[in-house]
């Protein structure tokens, strides 16, 4: 908000106590659109959220509205399944590699694309392919591409004589977890690249002309002069890479469904079954509260990095 | 089970969405009901199913001929497969229901416990001379709450050509399954194939197994149950069934069969329309085979109910109990059947339209013996369905043996 003193001209103490308390309200007018428009649409689902994680919210709850208070039982059964640690072990794995994977893709053909080439503009467009295709369409397309009896990678494989029996990428619960991070990682690469290569478009040429001229070129180049001016945008891509990785569902449930025999079952694909197959809305929400508390630690970090970037 | 249990992937997102709002928006209601013309003759009543075309059409008729005939107007909405369970939440907390319900029969139990749905026996209907176990499925408590004018359950379906030319007949016990299965796996086909996915659609494919040796949800941590997973176990692990079952659908086994990909499949009667569309494809349906001969194949029965919600308006009340009534007559319950390929629910229409119906003939006879999912846990079913589908993914993939697998979810 920008209003500021500056009208207050008043002469007399009374009405210049009335005209600043006139602007407060003002103020709060002003600001008051904002206000419900986050109360409403982030406060309350957040709250309502926190809430029914401490309730037994089931079906029936809908009709009589009584979900009785049962504390940190929707929590501590979640916790104490067998189903918790293959869950966050899943969650880990499936963010650090789709992290790992997106990043060090995308910033290679955003490098590569720091060269100017015929079509470069051309190709850079069709690499946001993947971020503009329909999620669950996506994901139909690689179930096929991956299938193991009939699917056109392993029968691609199979000719090449890369592999002599079939690969079961997506029917086998060690491979599975693996299938859907690369299914991610082709998914996550556009929006790496994106932000990368705009990150690069800032850097100054006399930079890398002068460095060339000391000899720094290649390598050199990047690690003293891409690298450090890109690092605040690394952080950004890094930070809310993770936040959108943790809270994948689609990929998960279109390709594997969480399975074979739970290979593939992240905190987030558990709290949507447990929501919306069990309707066990309470024992749902419960284990989204876990994620949306490690969620926010991230948006956290996201929040003091974007603020050291901009004062910088 | 219902044939929209395949196309879940695709409604995922408008589940989640839709029900996402029926939590924040409780208050507000997208249904545009009660606007009926009820100055004139007789009442509008809102009638909401699942169904999706060409099956939605036939209702359709069959929804409006009904309302004509009680001197009502009918104002109908189809909800996309698994959407419906998320609206009809949504519904029952803005006090916003369609006068007349359609419950797949497992969501009955579910929707009857949170006290929407109103008792048929208000209006007359008894379900007398239906098959017991789709009465058993639309009572909760005792209670009649929805009836289903028809209904369908799993057969085993097989290539008429391939056993020919493998001169087999089909199998009526596990061991001849097992062996013809075997005999039948050549280079890029299997010999059989079914569906082991993890949602309740794997679970509904193996209680035929479960059921026929007297294995029960109660306890599935049993010798019997065990047996059955076994068998499927078996299959996967020798070749004779694709290493995939675990992520196939039915509609995924279907397209196996269908392309000749699999020499038997165990599937429903919905899917008699489709396979006739394959040209070259010449197939039968039998019973599926049980553990010894001459036994009885317990297969899950299938089906949609019809439920009238508690409105609050009487009068409305009645006559959409009255609808429920005329859905379930017979002469609709064998228009429905010959429409999507299900059995009339009443055992005597049943009778009757096995003689006209070849094709549907073997599912009359396994439906009068099958059993419903929802009759011995009631709502508790979505448990047990759960830990059933576990321990099955954790036999197919190896990860456990069976019985170590079923104890292991038992526990959970």
């Amino acid at each position: 908000m920008t209003l500021t003193g500056g009208q207050a001209t008043g002469s007399g103490i009374p009405r210049r106590t009335r005209g600043l308390r006139q602007e407060r309200a003002v103020t709060w007018l002003f600001l008051l659109p904002a206000l419900i428009y986050i109360v409403l649409f982030f406060g309350y689902p957040i709250v309502k959220n926190a809430v029914m994680g401490s309730q037994d919210y089931t079906t029936a709850t809908f009709y009589t509205g009584s979900a009785p208070w049962v504390g940190w039982a929707n929590y501590s059964s979640f916790l104490s399944s067998s189903l918790a640690g293959t869950t966050f072990l899943n969650t880990a794995v499936f963010t650090v590699g789709s992290i790992a994977g997106q990043f060090t893709i995308g910033l290679a053909i955003a490098l590569f694309f720091r060269r100017r080439f015929p079509l470069s503009g051309l190709l850079r467009s069709l690499l946001l392919l993947p971020w503009l295709l329909p999620l669950i369409a996506g994901a139909a397309v690689w179930r096929w591409i991956l299938d193991q009896d009939s699917g056109v990678l392993n029968s691609t494989l199979l000719h090449l004589h890369l592999v002599h029996t079939s690969v079961p990428w997506l029917s086998s619960p060690g491979m599975a977890l693996y299938s859907v991070i690369i299914v991610n990682v082709w998914i996550g690469i556009p929006f790496n690249v994106t932000l990368l290569y705009s990150g690069m478009q800032g850097i100054p040429e006399e930079h890398y002309e002068a460095a060339a001229i000391d000899g720094a070129v290649g390598w050199k180049a990047f690690r003293h002069i891409t690298w450090p001016a890109l690092r605040p945008i690394v952080t950004v891509v890094l930070v809310l890479g993770v936040i959108y990785t943790l809270k994948v569902v689609d990929i998960i449930l279109g390709l594997t469904g969480g399975g074979p025999a739970n290979a593939t079952q992240t905190l987030a694909t558990t709290a949507y079954q447990d929501s919306f197959v069990r309707f066990a809305f309470g024992q749902g929400a419960a284990v989204n509260n876990i994620l949306l508390v490690v969620s926010l630690l991230f948006a956290g970090l996201y929040l003091r990095v974007n603020r050291r970037v901009s004062d910088e | 089970m219902n044939r929209q249990g395949s196309r879940s992937t695709r409604v995922l997102v408008a589940a989640a969405t839709c029900a996402a709002l029926a939590l924040a928006l409780a208050g507000c209601s997208g249904s545009s009901s009660g606007s009926g013309t009820s100055a004139t003759t007789g009442l509008n009543l809102t009638i909401e199913d699942y169904y999706s075309q060409p099956a939605a059409a036939a209702y359709d008729t069959i929804y409006s001929a009904c309302a004509k005939q009680l001197g009502d107007t009918v104002t109908i909405s189809h909800i996309a497969g698994a959407a419906l369970i998320p609206k009809v939440l949504q519904q029952v907390s803005s006090r916003t229901m369609p006068d007349v319900l359609m419950l797949d029969n497992p969501d009955v139990d579910q929707i009857a416990a949170t006290g929407a749905l109103s008792p048929l026996s208000d209006y007359g209907i008894t379900g007398a001379g239906y098959i017991p176990g789709i009465i058993a499925a639309g009572s909760y408590q005792g209670k009649l709450y929805g009836l289903a004018p028809a209904v369908n359950s799993l057969a085993l379906f097989y290539n008429v050509d391939m056993f020919k030319a493998a001169g087999l007949t089909p199998p009526t016990t596990w061991a001849e399954l097992q062996a013809d299965a075997k005999v039948l796996t050549k280079p890029g086909r299997y010999g059989f194939a079914f569906s082991g996915v993890n949602t309740y659609e794997g679970t509904w494919q193996f209680m035929p197994w479960m059921w026929t040796n007297a294995g029960d949800e109660k306890n599935i941590d049993t010798p019997q149950t065990a047996q059955a997973l076994q068998l499927l176990t078996s299959m996967v692990q020798d070749g004779s069934a694709s290493k995939s079952v675990v992520l196939w659908t039915q509609a995924d086994v279907e397209s196996q069969f269908a392309a000749g990909k699999a020499a038997m499949m165990e599937n429903g009667p919905w899917n008699i329309a489709l396979l006739q569309g394959v040209s070259g494809l010449h197939w039968a349906s039998v019973p599926l085979p049980t553990p010894q001969a001459g036994q009885k194949s317990v297969s899950p029965l299938g089906g949609e109910t019809y439920t009238v919600p508690q409105a609050g308006d009487s009068a409305k009340m009645a006559a959409a109990g009255k609808m429920v009534a005329c859905i379930n007559s017979d002469a609709n319950q064998v228009a429905i059947s010959k429409a999507v390929a299900y059995v009339p629910a009443k055992i005597s229409v049943a009778e009757q339209f096995a003689k006209t119906n070849p094709l549907l003939a073997p599912y009359v006879t396994v439906v009068q013996t099958a059993r419903s999912r929802t009759g011995e846990l009631g709502n508790g079913w979505d448990t047990a369905a759960t830990a059933i589908y576990t321990a099955e993914q954790l036999a197919l993939t190896g990860k456990d043996s069976p019985a170590a697998a079923l104890k292991q979810a038992q526990g959970q």
